[in-house]
């Protein structure tokens, strides 16, 4: 797939696979991979990682939200380098070891928030973080903030319901 | 995609050499949101590309003050939306960042990369399939004919009627924004209304920098005209659109309600972030009336040159600069900020 003849002149050569190490789920990896490849392809073709879904590939969709360093990125516009040293969680970091759903998956159940379910994994890593960042307020401020992840199904009802059912326990679980 | 060469250099010296040493080729990656989402289409095709991701002397901003706000170019979209001064402040440079994109394409992106986005053209991003003097100069332009809806009214040339973008730059226009760079051939400084050119006859030339020359952070004088400033954006649809139309505007009043200082800028329907003057001449002297509002907004567009469908724009245009320069009013009195 690469041709490593064509530009030998420049520093670590172009086509040479890179190694790069991060953790996803609280796991150290290590791979080698071609600098081209997005952190999403990483994720799901190496790492058997399938929970990041690819919907556009270009950022205009969301379903490949994943969290880096606790932050919301999209996985499909983030080369695999670029996550060198950091922490990555993807939804199948959420469940507890016993598979107990994490209480934003068990809302999202609760509140029926899916159709065909291609957009939840992206869904719910965006509304994690969209609830921990306080943009979770009420319905509009839920709305404005996951308007990054689109749904073709039109779900979005009970997405801001689970959203925002979740949202209230986890402040009431604060204090 | 066409195989390139990474680096990923520890400080900005390092940087500008390894830019250097990849030649015509190289480009800097910051959030890469906008360069590597090109890259995917082929319609950037670098041999070698920098990371700038991590580089200290870009991180971080400062808005405290005395005498200006600070930015560094590597500063994301979100942080810089949330900023709390910046909120209360300057409104209208924390709403163009938070009227942006996505909260997802907000936490990769930085503000300097915002800056240097490239145009939404449909046929600059088709690819080979469509001619374009962007990506290919002197090739024409598949916009002509075509659908040409999102396309700009002002600033456009017979080579290229591509819109610029971004929201952040035009609310930094509306402030006397300069940048500060760093390159091979050393440091300089240049106002932001001097980073980004016209397409003239080559569309391809979009903005000031040298070869290998980094945007390292960008300054806002602090101005009073900061409280009385809106971005208004219309789009497609609520959330998560480029601008159809979008106005900043930031101004004084005098002791009796009459407009001492106005700066407007437009986006959305310009080829560059774009400076309304005789908006501003419109206005200033007098009290911010609907009418007086009104004639600005048309005075704004007088010289807009329509296309085959974005003739609503002017329309559209000339509405958002009137409905900004009334928020901007109210906001420099101290009523009804939104
Ligand atoms: C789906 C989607 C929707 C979007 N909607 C909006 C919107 O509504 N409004 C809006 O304003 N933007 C919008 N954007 C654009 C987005 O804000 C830009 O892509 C982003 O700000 C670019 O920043 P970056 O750090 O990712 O830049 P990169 O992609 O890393 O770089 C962009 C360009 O700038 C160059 N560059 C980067 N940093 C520097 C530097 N310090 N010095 C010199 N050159 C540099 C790069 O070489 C490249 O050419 C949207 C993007 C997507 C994908
Ligand atoms: S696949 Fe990443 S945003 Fe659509
Ligand atoms: S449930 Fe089908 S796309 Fe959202």
């Amino acid at each position: 797939m690469t041709d490593t003849a064509t530009r030998p002149e420049h520093g670590p050569s172009a086509g040479d696979p890179l190694e790069v190490a991060f953790a996803v789920n609280g796991t150290a990896v290590r791979a080698a991979v071609d600098v081209r490849e997005s952190l999403l392809d990483v994720l799901r073709e190496r790492l058997a990682l399938t929970g990041a879904k690819k919907g556009c590939d270009h950022g205009q969709c969301g379903t490949c939200t994943v969290l880096v360093d606790g932050r919301r990125v999209l996985a499909c516009l983030t080369l695999a380098v670029q996550a060198r040293g950091r922490a990555v969680t993807t939804v199948e970091g959420l469940a507890a070891p016993d598979g107990t759903p994490h209480p934003l998956q068990q809302a999202f159940i609760d509140h029926d928030a899916l159709q065909c379910g291609y957009c939840t994994p992206g869904q719910i890593m965006s509304a994690l973080a969209c609830v921990a960042e306080g943009h979770a307020g009420d319905d509009e401020e839920i709305r404005e903030y996951l308007s990054g992840n689109l749904c073709r199904c039109g779900a979005y009802p009970g997405i801001v319901a689970a959203v925002r059912d979740y949202a209230d326990s986890a402040r009431s679980t604060e204090g | 995609m066409r195989p390139f060469s990474y680096r990923a250099p520890a400080t900005l010296a390092e940087a500008v050499a390894a830019l250097a040493d990849g030649g015509p080729g190289a480009r800097p990656l910051a959030g890469g949101t906008s360069l590597y989402d090109l890259m995917k289409l082929g319609v950037e095709a670098p041999s070698a590309v920098v990371d700038i991701g991590r580089l200290p002397e870009l991180a971080g901003f400062d808005t405290a003050g005395p005498e200006e706000l600070v930015f560094g170019a590597g500063a994301s979209m979100a942080d810089v939306a949330e900023d709390a001064v910046l909120r209360a402040d300057y409104p209208a440079l924390a709403e163009s960042l938070a009227k942006a994109a996505s909260p997802q394409v907000r936490n990769m992106a930085t503000v300097g990369g915002n800056l240097l986005q490239r145009t939404r053209c449909g046929y600059f991003r088709g690819g080979p399939a469509f001619d374009c003097a962007k990506r290919r100069p002197g090739s024409g332009c598949a916009a002509r004919g075509g659908l040409d809806r999102g396309h700009a009214v002002l600033g456009t040339s017979d080579a290229c009627t591509a819109a610029y973008p971004g929201d952040w730059a035009v609310a930094l226009l509306a402030f006397d924004a300069r940048l500060d760079l760093y390159g091979p051939r050393g440091a300089r400084t240049i106002a932001l209304a001097d980073l980004h050119r016209g397409p003239a006859d080559a569309p391809h030339e979009e903005h000031t920098l040298g070869a290998g020359e980094l945007v390292v952070r960008i300054r806002v004088p602090t101005a009073p005209a900061g409280r009385g400033s809106v971005y208004h954006k219309v789009r497609d649809r609520e959330s998560f659109a480029f601008a159809l139309a979008s106005a900043a505007v930031a101004l004084t009043l005098d002791e009796r309600g009459r407009v001492a200082h106005c700066r407007v800028a437009l986006g959305g329907v310009a080829t560059r972030p774009w400076r309304a003057e005789a908006a501003e001449r419109a206005v200033v002297g007098g009290p911010l009336t609907e009418e007086a509002a009104v004639r600005a907004g048309e005075a704004a567009f007088a010289d807009a040159r329509p296309g085959a469908h974005n003739a609503f724009k002017v329309r559209l245009g000339a509405r958002v600069v009137a409905r900004a320069l009334r928020t901007a009013a109210e906001r420099a009195a101290g009523r009804a900020v939104a």
